[in-house]
């Protein structure tokens, strides 16, 4: 029952946060209210049973207790719109009362007046439900630390004003893809290994799909996400890296898989053709297999016509190189301009493998050992070199 | 919500820089001023007063009761406030809006947008 009790407010967190944030216009006293209102919902429901509407149940609670807390401390009152509103019922209302506003709660998060870290922290906050200490505990950073960040950002919103509400039209394409980059960041933090923040940015990324139904770029990323993730178990074995041509196929997420392509046919069917849609599309071809490397360096050269970025020149590279054979793949990868970048050499030391120039193999592939810092990493490569006769 | 925007000419070429200003186009230089005019009509701007040069900056600092005075401003010359106007606006959005307008944020240099604390 406990997990099942953690579950709901998980769920109902984002919302109700949310929904009292719009209502009281304050951060704080919001999240006091909340967290209030989840702790007595905590005490009572396993006792009294789980009401039948648990979010207009936690809602009301949280609202009402900000109230008490407001009637108490009379000063905070000249804060809040509250002043304006009629007291609030005792009994309880329903949904309707309150409007989903998870999505201003988004977009206030990922401001790009806040600095990136604090854009993660609050969102995983705020619209994810986790704790401080898990965020903490997933980035690696004392409590203390993103404790102090969180309050800092709460702060930077009030102070200078940072609205709550989703932007105009002519400001909206900037500002989704902020939100859409911290997703993708924390889900790139999980895809690294810590598979709760995975978990934490499909589940975000899901959330924001149901609050955007229309925008290609929001089901792009979701789809990419659960594409990539669903190759999670094949990518390690007894921890060591498994690169794709290698992995174990039947580790994969079927279901995954095609809840990611479904969702990708949507962003298509919404005429989506942005970078998130596009690396979706690459991963659902990297699952096929054969693979159809023609089309996946095709849609690498689209992505890098977009982006403009030499890192998806380097995997257009890759694909060239299947497609066509290693020495077009090298003469790409020999034009980029990415020398302090380990899988440029990593890259290179491949081809040159394949082509049978082993001496240049090798420098490459120390020219790679000598940038990399993670130890899965290190172990592949040096397995790699030592393959190299 | 009042904020002050505090402008950082930067490498911005000014009127009173008259070589740098001669390198731009004359509509470079009409757009510039049609900047600055469209801001000085905005009824919720409180233009500030013309500052001198960086360059006429005196900086002073106390030590040990004695006070220390150089040349130049507290920050890098480059970086020191060319001018400042007020702006009375709902939210932070509209203020990012009204500095993407000011021609120093465009031209080479930056705004800096601070809320001012009510009582």
């Amino acid at each position: 029952m406990v997990a099942s009790l953690d579950q709901t407010f998980r769920d109902q967190w984002g919302y109700v946060l949310a929904a009292l944030i719009g209502f009281l216009g304050d951060f704080d006293l919001a999240e006091e209210a909340a967290q209030e209102a989840f702790a007595i919902a905590a005490e009572r429901w396993p006792r009294e049973g789980t009401p039948s509407n648990p979010r207009a149940w936690l809602m009301t609670t949280a609202r009402n207790r900000a109230v008490d807390r407001i009637r108490r401390d009379r000063t905070l009152a000249v804060k809040t719109r509250l002043l304006d509103t009629p007291e609030a019922a005792e009994d309880v209302v329903d949904d309707a009362t309150f409007p989903d506003e998870r999505l201003e709660l988004v977009f206030t998060c990922c401001h790009p007046a806040l600095d990136t870290e604090a854009q993660v922290a609050l969102t995983l906050r705020t619209l994810g439900g986790l704790t401080t200490e898990e965020i903490a505990r997933a980035f690696l950073v004392p409590e203390a630390t993103m404790a102090q960040r969180l309050v800092r950002a709460k702060r930077k919103i009030e102070a200078a004003g940072i609205p709550f509400r989703v932007p105009d039209d002519h400001l909206l394409p900037d500002r989704l893809a902020a939100v859409l980059a911290v997703v993708y960041l924390i889900f790139n933090e999980g895809y690294g290994g810590r598979g709760d923040l995975a978990a934490e940015a499909i589940r975000l990324g899901r959330s924001l799909a149901e609050l955007m139904p229309d925008e290609p770029e929001v089901h792009g990323l979701l789809a990419m996400m659960l594409l990539l993730d669903a190759r999670r178990e094949a990518r390690f074995s007894d921890g060591e890296l498994v690169l794709l041509a290698d992995q174990d196929r039947s580790l994969w997420d079927a279901e995954r898989i095609a809840e990611g392509r479904a969702v990708l046919d949507r962003a298509l069917a919404l005429r989506g053709r942005g970078p998130y849609v596009l690396q979706a599309a690459i991963a659902s071809l990297h699952a096929d297999e054969p693979r159809d490397w023609a089309e996946i360096a095709a849609l690498y050269g689209e992505l890098a016509r977009i982006t403009g970025s030499p890192v998806v020149e380097l995997s257009r590279a890759v694909a060239v190189a299947e497609a066509e054979g290693p020495e077009a793949g090298l003469a790409i990868v020999d034009s980029l301009e990415l020398d302090d970048y380990r899988y440029l050499h990593a890259t290179r030391a491949d081809l040159l493998g394949r082509l049978r120039r082993l001496e240049e193999a090798r420098s490459a592939y120390a020219r790679a050992l000598a940038l990399v810092h993670d130890d899965a990493e290190r172990r592949l490569l040096e397995r790699k070199l030592a393959e190299l006769t | 919500m009042k904020y002050m925007l505090l402008i950082h000419q930067g490498t911005t070429p000014t009127p009173r820089d008259p070589e740098a200003w001669g390198r731009l186009s004359e509509d470079e230089q009409k757009s510039v001023f049609a900047a600055y005019q469209k801001l000085n009509e905005n009824p919720n701007v409180t233009p500030g007063l013309q500052m001198g040069e960086p360059e006429t900056a005196t900086t002073v600092r106390v030590e040990d009761g004695r006070t220390l005075t150089t040349d130049g401003p507290f920050v890098e010359l480059k970086e020191a406030v060319g001018g400042y106007l007020f702006f009375e606006a709902d939210d932070l959005d509209a203020a990012i809006e009204l500095a993407a307008g000011i021609p120093a944020a465009s031209m080479g240099g930056a705004i800096e947008i601070r809320p001012l604390v009510e009582w």
